[in-house]
């Protein structure tokens, strides 16, 4: 697989540490279709700021404890 | 699948086999006359009113069948059809512009005509292309 952005994220991490919250769920929730939430779990599409900050609102994180910016968690 | 990206591979599919027929109803016609003096304008319009009508309709099929859920229209797939819109785009100018100096030349309306149906059809072709790509391999 391709890993095509710099911007890669925790949410598997944080759907599997919260575990009431599937792919489908988290589309819903924030209005996008499942296979986004699938391709930006996979590092193939980066969110636009308001979908990041959404996925960030439905975890209750701040940003950066959902996405990284070239690999590093600052 | 989303239903967009099916609509990718629907209108790829359609804009291939839609010119693919033209083609070999001209070159089967050109083997009896010169290419320039086919009567190439009714399979022109037939495939290109063909090609439109068919994607309708099977744009409303895909709907009917797609899962709600995956009928919804987001952020990314605006993304993308953007971008597949700005890289097809490119052949439009070409077709334009090849059409415009045809014409100057006074070069047979054939040659015109064909030219610009061929960049319409490698724009659909290249921004169906780029869509699809773009869907399986990210951005």
């Amino acid at each position: 697989m391709v890993k095509a952005t710099s911007v890669t994220n925790n949410i598997r991490a944080l759907r599997a540490a919260r575990g009431d919250i599937t792919q489908a769920g988290l589309a819903e929730r924030i209005g996008v279709t499942r296979q986004t939430i699938i391709a930006i779990e996979q590092g193939r599409y980066s969110p636009s700021l308001e979908v990041a900050f959404q996925i960030a609102g439905v975890f209750g994180v701040p940003l950066d404890d959902v996405f990284q910016y070239g690999g590093s968690h600052s | 699948m989303t239903l967009e990206e099916r609509r990718s591979w629907t209108s790829l599919a359609v804009a291939v086999v839609a010119y693919g027929v033209y083609v070999a109803t001209v070159v089967s016609r050109a083997a009896s006359a010169p290419l320039v003096d086919v009567d190439y304008v009714p399979a022109m319009l037939w495939t290109i009113g063909i090609a439109i009508v068919g994607s309708i309709l099977i744009n409303i099929g895909q709907a009917i069948f797609t899962p709600r859920r995956d009928q919804t229209v987001d952020v990314r797939d605006r993304d993308i059809a953007q971008l597949g819109d700005r890289v097809g785009q490119a052949f439009l100018v070409i077709g334009g512009v090849t059409a415009l100096l045809l014409a100057i030349i006074e070069a047979p309306y054939f040659y015109i005509a064909n030219v610009v149906y061929l960049c319409f059809v490698l724009s659909a072709v290249l921004s169906s292309v780029t869509r699809v790509v773009v869907y399986r391999r990210g951005f």
